[in-house]
């Protein structure tokens, strides 16, 4: 009895301690951003346009084009990405076919965003002849989030239970009636919160966009699509890698880097309230 | 008993892929009376009773062969508008499955669907159904709870509700009652027993005493196959069937 | 499969047998008790009475125990209500034994008023409808139970004739009227068993076949 006991506590000991250390990289990784690229933040930084060869100024440009890429991700990945999980789940049939598919959506959310980067410049930017532009970026991180959008929807479709369908059909609803008003209502808090973590990612990724469409350096706003622009992830590359004065700038990276975790945060936390609020609705 | 047939079989077979569960099954539930269905685990009756609102459909790999005839019409047919079949062949399932929407929509879910926009029109509906599953007394103050603030016994009224508000004809119980404690049962049964003089009500037990309650006819089952079908009090005090007296003797399964 | 129910089904049986038997019993020594002229047989008839309303009331208990806590089916639903059915015509039985033997008793005061042939020939056809209408209820043999049903008549005939015979003699002598009386009644009351056997034999119809023939037998 007493092994038992000692035996369990040792066990669930460990797994504080792995607990404890993962929190412990992260606080001090939130730490360190936080402390080096405080100072940095401020109004001036976030709404103005670097200057000086990037020395001082701010990052708004690259705010915006993160920004903007961002939706253009967004129009592909969340419609298509949805609809591709309804049909998966509640009308294919589940044959051999449909589980490789399946089982090919699950690996490609595995592939490096470089690659989905260099496919990106193949097909958009030379094929389509979109050129680098936003819509070329975004379309390439749309692909790059587009798996991890149906993968997300489909496991929240499949949470709801068969007994909500039944029961709709068998009050004599179309299939597509009991989808919409009877599963997909449910299951929405839990697609949206997958997606919005999948933006979230694509958001912050700088592979994809390197070659598609991002720029180091621009003196305007992108005025179109077709536009090239800037982004966080790869202002803050530049600044810790390839800048000339790299030293001189790293309190201005370590402020990209920061307002980019923010962004980030602020995301995840968005997908925090909507489900909050979408549960409140449904137990009234 | 000359009532007119509402649902008839004849020779149905029915197909899980290669599996045939269903054989031959040529029977008949009369109209505005209660017809149950027995027999032990597997054999086949939920199956049956699922051909019959062609719920089956939604199962892939599935196949129907011969006829399910209601009210003159063979509803295997191509020509057949299922959406409208299932409005018209209501079911209550085992488990009681009410929506996650409140008491109120749970009702008017049914009658949205099928386009009705009346608001007065609807709360009437939704009244008068409660109302017939001898529910609207103990849910009138508390029509937008959510459905599962109810007990079993409740939800699965509701869920009768539910399918008496789209007014069907024909209404299929497959095992209502075997999540239900007893005295909401016994409420159910008496519910059962009134709704024939509106509807043909079928039913799946596997609760004999329960068939023998409730049923004018009973239909014993084995193995996919029909056994025995008969007036209930004659199949429960002498059925002609040695393996149907041997089920309700319980000297098997 | 064998259930704990069997078991019980088993002993209400038993029971019934038992009563079959003991009935069987009464009748035989109520006759020969007035045949023998002797009284220790009579008296027995009546101590068997005893037993036999007991069994009644145990085979009545045990019944309704049945019903009420086994629900039972078909089959089963008929062999008890048979049982019960059977258990009050054996009593009945039993009650028309000691009939008799008071009759016996009665009768021992005085001399014999002629030797008995018809009597014992009826008791004979009556105890053997008895034990025929039990046999038949246990092995489920409907057939036999039919058979029994038929013989009825057969004691209704020899009912007759006893009466007219007597008859003969009371008219003849008005001081045998007493006797001949006492008599006649003894026949009656063996055609009474008999119509309680066929009785018998009506309910092991309907535990067997599921059909009740009831009051209509022949």
């Amino acid at each position: 009895m007493k092994k038992k006991k000692i035996i369990e506590f040792l066990g669930f000991f460990s797994l504080r301690i792995c607990l404890y250390l993962v929190l412990a990289v992260l606080l001090l990784f939130v730490y360190d951003i936080g402390s080096k690229g405080a100072g940095a933040v401020n109004w001036e930084f976030l709404s103005q346009a670097p200057r000086r060869g990037m020395t001082e100024g701010g990052i708004f440009p690259a705010i915006v084009g993160t920004f903007l890429v961002t939706i253009v991700t967004a129009i592909l990945a969340v419609p298509l990405g949805m609809f591709a999980a309804i049909y998966l789940n509640e009308y294919a049939k589940q044959t051999r076919l449909t589980r490789l598919i399946r089982l090919s959506i699950r690996n490609l959310s595995g592939v490096p965003s470089i690659v989905y980067g260099l496919f990106g410049v193949i097909l958009f930017v030379n094929i389509l002849k979109f050129g680098t532009s936003i819509l070329s970026a975004g379309l390439t991180l749309g692909l790059l989030t587009l798996p991890w959008t149906i993968t997300a929807s489909e496991e929240a479709l499949k949470t709801i239970p068969n007994s909500y369908r039944e029961g709709a059909l068998a009050l004599g609803a179309s299939k597509w009636q009991a989808i919409r008003t009877n599963v997909l209502p449910y299951a929405m808090p839990g697609m949206l919160t997958g997606t919005v973590l999948g933006l979230a990612r694509a958001a912050g990724e700088t592979a994809p966009i390197m070659f598609t469409g991002a720029a180091f350096y621009l003196p305007f706003l992108p005025q179109s699509l077709s536009d090239q622009f800037m982004a966080l992830p790869y202002h803050l590359y530049v600044m810790a890698t390839q800048h000339h004065a790299i030293s001189q700038v790293r309190p201005i990276a370590y402020g990209t880097a920061l307002v980019l975790l923010l962004l980030i945060l602020l995301m995840n936390l968005s997908v925090v309230i909507i489900r909050y609020r979408m549960r409140r609705v449904k137990r009234e | 008993m000359s009532s007119k047939a509402k649902i008839e079989t004849k020779n149905l077979d029915f197909y899980y892929g290669s599996n045939k569960a269903l054989k031959n099954i040529t029977m008949v539930a009369p109209k505005n009376k209660v017809t149950a269905l027995i027999g032990p685990s597997g054999c086949g009756k939920s199956t049956f009773i699922r051909t019959l609102n062609r719920m089956n459909d939604v199962i892939p790999g599935t196949r129907v062969e011969g006829q399910v005839i209601i009210d003159g019409v063979n509803i295997n047919s191509q020509h057949i508008d299922v959406v409208e079949l299932r409005r018209k062949v209501g079911m209550v399932f085992q488990k009681p499955n009410p929506f996650p929407k409140s008491i109120f929509d749970n009702i008017a879910y049914g009658l949205r669907i099928n386009g009705m926009k009346d608001k007065r029109k609807i709360e009437e509906i939704v009244e008068k159904s409660l109302r017939e599953a001898a529910l609207w007394d103990e849910v009138k103050d508390r029509l937008r709870d959510n459905a599962f603030s109810l007990s079993g016994g409740q939800q699965q009224r509701l869920c009768i509700a539910r399918s008496l508000a789209v007014d069907p004809e024909v209404i299929l119980y497959d095992e209502p009652c075997s999540a239900i404690d007893p005295i909401a049962t016994a409420k159910i049964e008496d519910l059962i027993q009134k709704q024939k003089e509106k509807y043909t009500v079928v039913i799946v037990t596997h609760n004999m005493q329960q068939a023998a309650r409730v049923s004018d006819f009973t239909a014993f089952m084995m193995l996919g196959e029909l056994i025995e079908y008969g007036e209930t009090p004659r199949l429960f005090t002498n059925p002609a069937n040695k393996l149907t007296e041997d089920y309700i003797t319980g000297r098997f399964g | 499969m064998e259930r704990k129910f069997d078991e019980e089904l088993t002993n209400l049986k038993e029971k019934l047998m038992q009563m079959a038997t003991l009935a069987e019993e009464s009748i035989a020594l109520a006759v020969r008790s007035l045949k023998e002229r002797n009284q220790d047989h009579a008296q027995q008839v009546f101590k068997i009475e005893e037993t036999l309303n007991v069994l009644d009331i145990e085979i009545d208990n045990l019944g309704m125990r049945l019903f009420a806590l086994r629900q039972p089916m078909a089959s089963d639903l008929r062999l008890i209500t048979s049982s019960m059915r059977i258990a009050v015509e054996l009593e009945r039985i039993g009650d028309l034994a000691v009939n008799i033997a008071e009759r016996s008793l009665e009768l021992l005061k005085q001399p014999p008023l002629k030797p008995l042939i018809d009597i014992p020939r009826m008791a004979e056809i009556a105890q053997q409808m008895v034990k025929d209408a039990i046999d038949a209820f246990v092995n489920k043999n409907d057939k036999l139970a039919k058979s029994v049903c038929e013989r009825d008549d057969e004691v209704d005939d020899l009912n007759d004739q006893i009466f007219r015979e007597l008859l003969t003699y009371m008219m003849q002598d008005p001081k045998t009227i007493e006797k001949g009386v006492e008599l006649i009644l003894v026949g009656r009351h063996l055609e009474r068993i008999a119509d309680h056997a066929t009785n018998i034999g009506e309910d092991v119809i309907y535990f067997v076949k599921g059909k009740t023939i009831k009051h209509h037998c022949a």
